[in-house]
C-alpha cells in the first residue's frame, strides 16, 4: 500500500516499451515540440527585441548618460575627482589651469562644441563662452585664474563650476532634475522660478487632458459598441464600417478637417451665426486651445475604446438582462448591476488604451492645440528636434514611469489578466 | 388532473398572435390557460413559436394582438420587472461578476429586502438544491449541473408564483439532465408553484409534464397528458412527432363510429380507430407504435385482420428487439419485441402476419 | 546581436554605396521643390552622378540621429544656419573649406563675394529666407499696417494674430516692435531684463494670437480669415500671392533673416560628390537659379549683380527677397550664437508663458 501512494517511486519505475524510462521518453517527445514552438515565435522575439527593447533601453541610458564633457576634458574629470568638496564660489588656481588645459586641448580636437553643448543643458549661455574660452586658451599664461576670468568674467560663477562639477561623471541625474523644473543656480540646484516652471506643470496638465478624453470617449463610445454588439450582424457591419473609417484616414486629414470645421471662420461658427445663434462678433473659439485638442483627440481615439468595449458586450449574452428583469430588477439597475459590471474589463482595457496613446500624442495637439493645447509630447519632440536627445529621453522616461505605475495601480484593483482589448 | 375544464385559469392567453416582421405569424390565435400549481409544458420543434410564447409571457416580447392574464389581471403592459415572474433560461444565466451568494440574494435584494431576511432566504433556496456549501463560489466555478441548481434556486428564492423555464437542460448530459428532471419535478410537487416549461425533448416533456402542449407552426396542435398524448394522438404532426409510429397511408373503406375499416394503397384491410377522418372514401393516414404491433397471432383479438410481412432485419437493442419489415409496400415499418427467454427468434427473410389491436391504430389525416 | 546589427547596417550601406546616387534632404514643399529644380536636377544632368531629393520635417534632427547610430544615408542636408552651427560643434557635419567654393561669376574670390556668414566652417549659405509679417489687403483697407508695432497695435489694427509658436525670432520681432533698434535687440535679449520685456510685449497680445507651427498654417490663417495678420516665412506669403493670386502683403519692418546652410553630415557615403554639388548649388548661377523658384535671397554679391525674373516669366524678385536694400531697412540677422547658447532655456519661458 506505500508504494501505491507514493507516486514518485510509482512512475520512477516506469519504463516504456523499449526499455527507456517513462520521464526521460515524455521530456524528449515535449522537447521537440516545445523548440518547434519556439523556433516560431522566434522572429517575433527577434523583432520586439530590436524594435523596442533596444531602443527604449537606449532612450533609459540616454537619459542619465552624457559624456560630452567628460570625455573631452580629462584634466578637469581628474581635478573634480580629486577635489570633490571644492568651493564653487572661489575654485583654486589649479582647477582653472586644468581647465585652460582642458580647453586648448578642446580647440585641437574640436570638441568645444560637444563640451559646450553639455554644460549648456543646465547652464544656458555657455556653449558661446567654451568658444571664446577655447580660441583664446593656447595664448593664455598663468596665473590661469585672472587670465581666464579676463577673457569672460563668466568663467567665475559659481553655478558654471557646479554645472562642470555635474558634467565630469558620464552618468547623471541632471537630465531629470530639469525635466523636473529644477535649475542649477550658483547655489546648487533649486526650484526655477515662477515663470520658468513649465515640465510638472505640463506633465500634470497632459493627464488631466488625456482623463478627459478618456472620459469623454468612454462617454460616447459605450452606447455605440452596444449598438453594434446588438444590432443585426448586416447593420452592424456597416456600423463598424463607420467606426473604422477614420482609421483608413490620415491623422493630418483628420486633424486639418477638425480646424476647417472648428476654426473661427469654420464651419460649424458659420452655422451658428446662420442659424442666429450667435452674431458675427460672437464667433466661438473652438480651435487653438485646449477644447479644440480635446475635440480633434476624443475623435482620433475613440475606436480605440469602441473596439475592446464592443469585444466584450458582444460575449455577453442578452439572457443576462432578461435574467435580471425577471428577478425584478428595473432597467437602470439591471444596466448599473448586472450589464456594466460584464463590461468593465472592455471599459479598463479602452480607458487604459485611450488614456496611453493621448499621453504620448503630438501631432493633433501640435496643430490644434493652440497655446494652451500643448502637452509634455510636444516638449519631447521639441527637445529632440533640438538636439537636447537627454533632456527628451528624460522626459520620455518619467512619462513611461508614470504609465508603469498606471499599469501596476490597474494591475493592482483590477487586474491585468481581465483586460480585453478586443 | 382535469385542467381543460378549470376556468379559474392562472395564466391565459386569449387569441394571441405574434409577428415580428409585420408579413408572418410566429404564433397564431393561441388559446391557453394553465391552472395553479400545473407543471405545464410547451413542447415543440425550433421555430414552433414556444419560446416566443414563453418570452411573451415574461415580458421580453410584447404580443401583436390578444391578451395574456396572470392570476386574473392582463400583464400586457406590465414591465417584466414587475410580473414577478422567475425564470430559469437555457444558459442559466448567472451572473458572472457575482458569487453564488450574490446571485440569489440579487432578486431580493432589488426588492428592498434588509439584509438579515436576505440571507435567510438564501440559506434555504441553496439548501433545498443542496448547494449551501457554494454560497462563495462564482458561477464559473461550478459544473453545469451546479450551475443548473443555482439559476433553479435563484429562479425561486423571492417566491415567485409562477416560474418559467426555457430548455433549462439542454446543455447538460444525458445522465445529468435525467437526474435533473427528476429534481425539478419534486421541487415543483414540494412548492406547489406553477411551472410553465419550455423544451424540445419530447421524453423531458413526458416524464415531468402535467399537460404538454405540443406547438408547430405558431399553433398547439395538441394539449394533453403525457399519456393522451401518446397514445392518443390527436393529427399526424403529434403521432409523428412523440415517440416513434409507423404510417400506413390508405382510404377509408368503412366507417361507423368508433370503428374504421381502412384499405391500405397496397389492397390490405385493416381495422383502425377513426380520429379526425369525417368520412368513407377519405384519405387517411394510419398510425401504429411499432411496439403494440403483434405477430403471433394468439394475442389478437378474435376477427382481427392481419397482414402479411417480411422480415427485413433484427436489431437487437438489449432490452428490445427492434424487427424492419415490408408491410404494404413499405420497407420502414418496425415492430418492437420484448427480449423475454421465450420470445420467438425471427430471421431476416422470415414471411410472417402481424396485426394490431384496433384502438392502437389510429387513422388520422393524411 | 551587435554583428546583426553592424551586417544589416553594412548591408544598407553597400545598397547605397552600389547606387553611388547623391542624396539630398531637404524641408519639402515649394522650397524642397525650388531646390529640386534650381539644383538636384540640373548638377545630376551637367556632372553624370545620379541625385535624388528626399523630404523631411526637419533634416537637423536625422542628421544627428544618422549620424550618432553611423548609418548616414545622406550626403547633403539643407539645414537651419543655428542648427548647422551647433551640429559642426558636435562634430556631425563635414568641414567645407570656403577656398574650395567656386569664385563669383564675375571672377570675386567666394570668401569675398558671399555675404557676410553665408559660409561657416562646416555650412553654405543656399539662400536667405526671413520671417516677416504679412496682411489680407483686401481686409485691411485703408491706412495699412507698416511697422512692425503696428503688429501689436490692437486698437489701429483690431483682429487676431497669427505667431510663429516658438521662441525664436518671435521674441526679437517683440523687441524690435517694442522700439528697440535691430543692432541692441540680441544685447537687451541677453539680460533677464530684456527677456522680461519682450514677453511684456508679448502680453499685450497673447489674448489674440493664433499660433502656428507648420510654416504652411501661417497663409492658410490668413486665406480661411483666422487672422487678419500673421508672420509667416517670406517665401509662404510670396508663393500664395504669386502663384495662387491671394492679395496678401508683406511687411518687411521688423523682419528677421537668417541663412539656409548645406551641409555634409559626417559619413556621407558620397562625401566628394555631395561637395561638388554644394559648389555647384552655391555657385552665382545656382543661387540664381534658386532665386527663380522661391522668393529667398542668395547669398553671394554677384548674384544679385543682374535682374532676377521668377519662373513665371514676368514678376521681378527683387523686391521680393528679404536682402532687397529697400527691405533690409529694420532688419534683423538671426544670432546663431545666442540662440546656441539660449534656445532650450527660452524656449521654456517661452512655453510656461504660454500656459500661464
Amino acid at each position: 500500500m506505500a508504494e501505491a501512494t507514493d507516486p514518485v517511486t510509482q512512475t520512477a519505475l516506469l519504463t516504456t516499451a523499449d526499455g527507456r524510462p517513462l520521464k526521460t521518453a515524455l521530456a524528449e517527445a515535449q522537447a521537440k515540440a516545445r523548440r518547434r514552438a519556439f523556433l516560431l515565435v522566434v522572429p517575433l522575439i527577434l523583432f520586439v527585441i530590436m524594435t523596442f527593447l533596444i531602443p527604449i533601453g537606449y532612450m533609459l541610458k540616454r537619459s542619465f548618460e552624457h559624456d560630452g564633457f567628460a570625455s573631452s576634458a580629462p584634466a578637469m574629470v581628474a581635478w573634480f575627482a580629486a577635489n570633490p568638496d571644492f568651493d564653487p564660489t572661489n575654485p583654486p588656481e589649479e582647477a582653472y589651469a586644468a581647465l585652460v588645459s582642458d580647453l586648448a586641448r578642446m580647440q585641437v580636437e574640436k570638441t568645444t562644441g560637444m563640451a559646450g553643448t553639455r554644460i549648456n543643458y543646465s547652464v544656458p549661455g555657455t556653449i558661446s563662452l567654451f568658444k571664446g574660452g577655447a580660441r583664446a586658451a593656447k595664448n593664455l599664461t598663468p596665473p590661469f585664474k585672472e587670465a581666464l576670468l579676463a577673457v569672460d568674467a563668466e568663467w567665475g560663477r559659481p553655478a558654471l563650476w557646479r554645472g562642470m562639477q555635474s558634467a565630469s561623471h558620464v552618468y547623471t541625474a541632471e537630465f531629470y532634475l530639469v525635466a523636473s523644473d529644477r535649475k542649477l543656480t550658483d547655489d546648487g540646484w533649486a526650484r526655477g522660478g515662477d515663470k520658468e516652471r513649465i515640465y510638472l506643470y505640463l506633465f500634470f496638465k497632459t493627464f488631466l487632458i488625456s482623463g478627459i478624453i478618456t472620459f469623454l470617449c468612454l462617454l460616447l463610445a459605450f452606447p455605440v459598441a452596444h449598438l453594434l454588439a446588438t444590432l443585426p450582424m448586416a447593420k452592424s457591419s456597416l456600423l463598424m464600417i463607420f467606426v473604422l473609417l477614420p482609421f483608413w484616414t490620415s491623422l493630418l486629414v483628420r486633424t486639418t478637417s477638425w480646424i476647417a470645421l472648428l476654426q473661427e471662420q469654420g464651419v460649424a461658427n458659420d452655422l451658428l451665426v446662420a442659424l442666429g445663434l450667435i452674431t458675427e462678433e460672437g464667433r466661438l473659439t473652438m480651435m487653438y486651445n485646449m477644447t479644440g485638442t480635446i475635440v480633434a483627440m476624443t475623435h482620433v481615439l475613440l475606436p480605440f475604446m469602441i473596439l475592446p468595449l464592443y469585444s466584450v458586450m458582444k460575449v455577453i449574452p442578452p439572457s443576462y438582462a432578461r435574467a435580471a428583469r425577471s428577478l425584478g430588477a428595473t432597467s437602470w439597475t439591471t444596466f448599473r448591476r448586472v450589464y456594466l459590471p460584464q463590461t468593465l474589463p472592455g471599459i479598463a482595457a479602452g480607458s487604459l488604451l485611450v488614456f496611453i496613446l493621448a499621453v504620448g500624442y503630438y501631432i493633433t495637439p501640435a496643430l490644434v492645440g493652440g497655446a494652451d493645447g500643448q502637452l509634455i509630447s510636444n516638449l519631447i519632440s521639441f527637445h529632440m528636434s533640438k538636439s537636447n536627445w537627454s533632456l527628451a529621453a528624460a522626459i520620455a522616461a518619467m512619462l513611461l514611469a508614470s504609465i508603469l505605475l498606471l499599469y501596476w495601480l490597474y494591475d493592482r484593483l483590477v487586474g491585468i489578466d481581465r483586460l480585453k482589448f478586443g | 388532473m382535469a385542467a381543460e375544464t378549470r376556468n379559474d385559469a392562472f395564466v391565459a392567453f386569449e387569441r394571441v398572435q405574434k409577428s415580428y416582421d409585420g408579413v408572418t405569424l410566429v404564433v397564431k390565435d393561441l388559446n391557453l390557460s394553465i391552472g395553479k400549481g400545473e407543471f405545464l409544458t410547451m413542447l415543440g420543434p425550433s421555430g414552433s413559436g414556444k419560446t416566443t410564447c414563453l418570452m411573451m409571457l415574461a415580458g421580453f416580447e410584447t404580443a401583436t394582438n390578444g391578451e395574456i392574464r396572470l392570476d386574473g389581471q392582463p400583464i400586457n403592459q406590465v414591465p417584466p420587472h414587475k410580473r414577478g415572474i422567475g425564470m430559469v433560461f437555457q444558459n442559466y444565466a448567472l451572473f458572472p461578476h457575482m458569487t453564488v451568494g450574490e446571485n440569489l440574494a440579487f432578486p431580493l435584494e432589488v426588492r428592498g429586502m434588509g439584509k438579515s431576511d436576505r440571507d435567510d432566504k438564501v440559506k434555504r433556496a441553496l439548501d433545498m438544491v443542496q448547494m449551501f456549501s457554494f454560497i462563495n463560489r462564482r458561477p464559473a466555478q461550478l459544473s453545469g449541473g451546479q450551475q443548473q441548481r443555482i439559476a433553479l434556486a435563484r429562479a425561486l428564492v423571492f417566491d415567485p408564483k409562477l416560474v418559467l423555464m426555457d430548455e433549462p437542460l439542454g446543455a447538460l448530459d444525458k445522465q445529468l439532465r435525467e437526474h435533473m428532471q427528476f429534481e425539478i419535478k419534486h421541487l415543483h410537487e414540494r412548492l406547489g408553484i406553477t411551472v410553465v416549461y419550455v423544451t424540445h425533448d419530447q421524453g423531458e416533456a413526458l416524464t415531468m409534464s402535467d399537460r404538454v402542449a405540443v406547438f408547430n407552426d405558431g399553433r398547439i396542435q395538441q394539449l394533453a397528458t403525457p399519456s393522451d398524448l401518446y397514445e392518443r394522438p390527436e393529427n399526424s404532426f403529434v403521432a409523428q412527432f412523440i415517440g416513434e409510429n409507423n404510417k400506413l397511408p390508405g382510404t377509408i373503406e368503412e366507417l361507423s363510429g368508433d370503428k374504421a375499416l381502412v384499405r391500405l394503397q397496397t389492397g390490405e384491410l385493416i381495422d383502425a380507430t377513426p380520429v379526425n377522418v369525417k368520412q368513407k372514401g377519405a384519405a387517411t393516414l394510419v398510425s401504429i407504435r411499432p411496439e403494440r404491433v403483434e405477430f403471433k397471432p394468439e394475442m389478437m383479438p378474435p376477427g382481427a385482420h392481419m397482414i402479411d410481412a417480411e422480415v427485413l432485419e433484427i436489431i437487437y437493442m438489449g432490452d428490445i428487439l427492434r424487427a424492419v419489415l415490408r408491410v404494404a409496400g413499405s420497407d420502414e415499418f418496425v415492430m418492437k419485441m420484448r427480449n423475454t427467454l421465450g420470445q420467438t427468434k425471427l430471421v431476416p427473410g422470415q414471411k410472417i402476419k402481424v396485426g394490431w389491436h384496433p384502438q392502437d391504430a389510429r387513422a388520422l389525416d393524411p | 546581436m551587435k554583428k546583426l546589427l553592424a551586417l544589416s547596417t553594412a548591408l544598407t550601406v553597400v545598397g547605397f554605396a552600389a547606387r553611388a546616387e547623391v542624396v539630398v534632404m531637404s524641408w519639402g514643399g515649394a522650397y524642397g521643390e525650388a531646390q529640386t529644380e534650381a539644383h538636384v536636377k540640373p548638377w545630376s544632368a551637367a556632372s553624370g552622378i545620379a541625385a535624388t531629393m528626399v523630404d523631411s520635417d526637419n533634416p537637423a534632427p536625422a542628421v544627428k540621429a544618422m549620424v550618432e547610430a553611423g548609418n548616414v544615408t545622406v550626403d547633403v542636408a539643407s539645414l537651419e544656419y543655428a542648427d548647422a552651427i551647433r551640429l559642426c560643434d558636435e562634430g556631425m557635419l563635414e568641414p567645407i573649406d570656403v577656398a574650395s567654393l567656386p569664385a563669383g561669376a564675375d571672377g570675386t574670390p567666394a570668401a569675398d563675394d558671399f555675404l557676410a556668414g553665408a559660409v561657416t566652417e562646416c555650412g553654405v549659405s543656399t539662400d536667405i529666407w526671413s520671417n516677416v509679417f504679412a496682411f489680407d489687403s483686401s481686409k485691411i483697407t485703408g491706412t495699412v499696417p507698416t511697422t512692425a508695432a503696428d503688429f501689436f497695435d490692437l486698437e489701429k489694427f483690431p483682429g487676431k494674430r497669427g505667431l510663429k509658436k516658438g521662441a525664436k525670432a518671435v521674441l526679437e520681432f517683440a523687441l524690435m516692435a517694442d522700439g528697440v533698434p535691430a543692432a541692441e535687440v540680441y544685447n537687451v535679449l541677453n539680460t533677464p531684463e530684456g527677456v522680461d520685456r519682450a514677453f511684456a510685449k508679448l502680453d499685450t497680445i497673447k489674448s489674440d494670437v493664433v499660433w502656428w507651427e507648420a510654416g504652411a498654417q501661417a497663409p492658410q490663417l490668413l486665406a480661411d480669415g483666422e487672422v487678419t495678420m500673421t508672420t509667416a516665412y517670406n517665401g509662404r506669403i510670396f508663393a500664395a500671392a504669386i502663384n495662387e493670386g491671394k492679395p496678401f502683403q508683406i511687411v518687411w519692418d521688423g523682419q528677421v533673416y537668417e541663412n539656409e546652410m548645406y551641409a555634409i553630415p559626417k559619413g556621407a557615403p558620397n562625401k566628394d560628390a555631395a561637395l561638388e554639388f554644394i559648389k555647384y548649388a552655391t555657385s552665382t548661377e545656382g543661387l540664381r537659379a534658386q532665386a527663380q523658384h522661391i522668393s529667398y535671397g542668395p547669398a553671394r554679391k554677384s548674384a544679385l549683380k543682374e535682374e532676377l525674373i521668377f519662373k513665371d516669366g514676368k514678376t521681378v524678385m527683387a523686391p521680393h527677397l528679404p536682402t532687397a536694400p529697400e527691405n533690409m531697412g529694420n532688419a534683423l540677422e538671426t544670432s546663431s550664437d545666442f540662440w546656441v547658447d539660449h534656445d532650450a532655456e527660452l524656449n521654456e519661458r517661452f512655453q510656461a508663458w504660454l500656459a500661464q
